[in-house]
């Protein structure tokens, strides 16, 4: 399947019964697909008039209970980052998926990973987070729909695919497991009291100081547990690598040839790919670069994740950086090249 | 002859192109139009250099990888198609795609037109020759051209195996009936070892770029 088309169609097996949306290249073909089978499914697809109409519909409709969803592509998703924040303070949850492209401002259509300051530091104002999954091939972005799901009705808050272009757009085979649906009860949602409890209210605002922080404490104690256990990442060849390379996407699976490459020339090169983003696998990274003398992280971008690796190992060793960005992707052969810079530098420094 | 290349988007109707492109370039001259304007992603147009380096003639809209890479066609396709021996046409996916080939009907009424359905029975929303025929409605009616051929392109990428391509060919046969177009061809992947009638043996030019 194409990587939109599975997105799709994993949010149709997650019991995704509402979709609002706005085309915008390279995520379009996730709302085509629902648009045709949604419907089919007992759903609700709705072409809004923008993005900022149908993150706010996302709202309503998670506020009833329903489980629901939006796709754009980057500046889409910066139009959307109010309601989100709005979802956050009212601990609504939903799934948005993110086919990223270049920016700032209108960028390229070609596929990009520079959105990663925005996916996990700044969807919405406030002290709010958003969990953050980064498969990186199309059966995982499968894979990783239900989770997100699942988790953000349990916690009650936004979960956000973060694909990129190439994802989005590629064919791979992919299964549809047997997936288990959590049945999360919502009792708080505004589904009609029946006569039978108080309305619910659903809201973010709090005009009194100390009703308004022991919320957001209530909410960061949530946060913290989700950083506790659901962090996911691979290692690939790590254990006895004296270069990690860090890398997440697309761009691990360049990086992935690249170290079999450098491996077949006797450089004890590894990966480790972060799977959610927010919360950061940081004892998992420590783990898995414990006998590295250097980490290279690779992206698509001029350089964000970087940040978060230096503060995952505490800056305890280098880490360089190599990343081409405008849509270009890095090739086995660029990275290989930077794999064998820094070694040979390693050999000369005689660390 | 002109070769117009229909199909569900995904299909491999590029890949086909392509290869196709290389065949008849060994025969007489050959150009390949890019009609895909819905989707920028895994074009004809991006495959520039192995076409050139076999001498087919690449017509892309001028405004290809421009800041203006927006859905335009600025190209003439009829004198395309009489200026060489061989045109192949790539058109965009499903029937939003086909809607760009209706505009040229006229244009490329005076050469002897082959339309070819191409077609992967393992795609999620072609799974059966019933899904694949409406596709193929859908799609003949946005281009006013009408299918000759059906291009039995089944594979399931790098996980392709000679099975993949057996089990498809009842399927393939099915849809042949229900659409009452006689001719099929068969696409066998070049690593591949199957042997069917009118196979055609295809190389993987759109590639990802880890591989």
């Amino acid at each position: 399947m194409k990587g939109n088309e599975a997105l799709a169609e994993a949010a149709i097996r997650a019991g995704c019964k509402c979709f609002f949306g706005y085309p915008i290249t390279p995520q379009t073909e996730v709302a085509a697909y629902l648009a045709k089978k949604l419907p089919k499914t007992g759903g609700q697809f709705v072409q809004a008039e923008s993005e900022v109409a149908a993150i706010n519909m996302v709202y309503g409709a998670s506020a009833a209970g329903v489980r629901c969803m939006t796709s754009s592509s980057s500046p889409g998703i910066s139009l959307k980052t109010e309601g989100i924040s709005y979802l956050c303070g009212a601990d609504l949850p939903c799934v948005i998926i993110n086919v990223q492209r270049g920016g700032p401002g209108l960028g390229g259509i070609q596929p990009s990973q520079a959105d990663y300051f925005q996916a996990t530091r700044a969807l919405g104002h406030g002290d709010s987070r958003v969990i953050v999954y980064a498969p990186n091939s199309v059966q995982e972005m499968v894979n990783v729909v239900n989770n997100a799901f699942n988790l953000a009705d349990e916690y009650r808050m936004p979960a956000m695919i973060l694909a990129d272009g190439l994802l989005g757009q590629m064919m791979e085979p992919v299964e549809f497991p047997e997936t288990e649906t959590a049945e999360v009860k919502k009792p708080w949602a505004t589904n009609g009291h029946g006569g039978s409890r108080e309305h619910n209210i659903v809201n973010s605002l709090y005009l009194k100081p100390d009703v308004l922080e022991k919320s957001i404490l209530e909410r960061d104690k949530r946060y913290k547990d989700i950083e506790a256990k659901h962090t996911t990442a691979e290692s690939f060849l790590c254990d006895d690598a004296e270069l990690v390379i860090v890398a997440y996407g697309a761009t691990a699976r360049v990086c992935k040839s690249a170290v079999n490459a450098s491996r077949a020339k006797g450089i004890k090169a590894g990966l480790f790919r972060p799977v959610t983003l927010w919360p950061y696998p940081k004892k998992e990274l420590v783990a898995a670069s414990s006998n590295a003398k250097t980490l290279l992280t690779v992206e698509m971008s001029t350089g964000q994740m970087i940040e978060d690796v230096k503060l995952a190992i505490e800056c305890k060793k280098p880490v360089e950086f190599y990343g081409r960005t405008g849509g270009i992707i890095p090739t086995p052969a660029e990275v290989l090249a930077q794999i064998e810079k820094i070694t040979k530098t390693l050999d000369m420094e005689g660390v | 002859m002109t070769y117009i290349i229909i199909g569900h988007y995904g299909s491999g109707k590029t890949n086909f192109a392509c290869n196709l492109a290389l065949k008849l370039s060994q025969e007489g001259s050959t150009a390949i139009a890019d009609l895909d304007i819905v989707n920028p992603y895994f074009r004809t147009a991006d495959q520039s250099e192995i076409l050139e380096a076999a001498g087919v003639k690449l017509v892309v809209s001028k405004f290809f990888t421009s800041t203006l890479d927006i859905p335009s066609l600025t190209f003439d396709l009829g004198s395309a198609a009489a200026e060489y021996d061989n045109l192949i046409i790539d058109v965009g996916g499903d029937d939003e795609g086909a809607k760009t080939l209706g505009r040229y009907r006229e244009a490329l009424s005076d050469k002897p037109v082959t339309v070819l359905y191409v077609v992967n029975f393992r795609r999620y929303l072609s799974k059966t020759a019933s899904d694949a025929a409406e596709i193929l409605r859908e799609i003949e009616a946005a281009s006013g051209f009408r299918a000759d051929v059906i291009v039995n392109n089944t594979n399931l990428a790098e996980e392709t195996t000679a099975e993949t391509i057996k089990d498809s060919e009842k399927e393939c046969q099915k849809l042949s009936k229900l659409t009452g177009i006689k001719e099929i061809i068969t696409v066998i992947p070049e690593m591949i070892d199957y042997s069917s009638d009118n196979r055609f043996t295809v190389k993987i030019i759109v590639k990802k770029p880890w591989n």
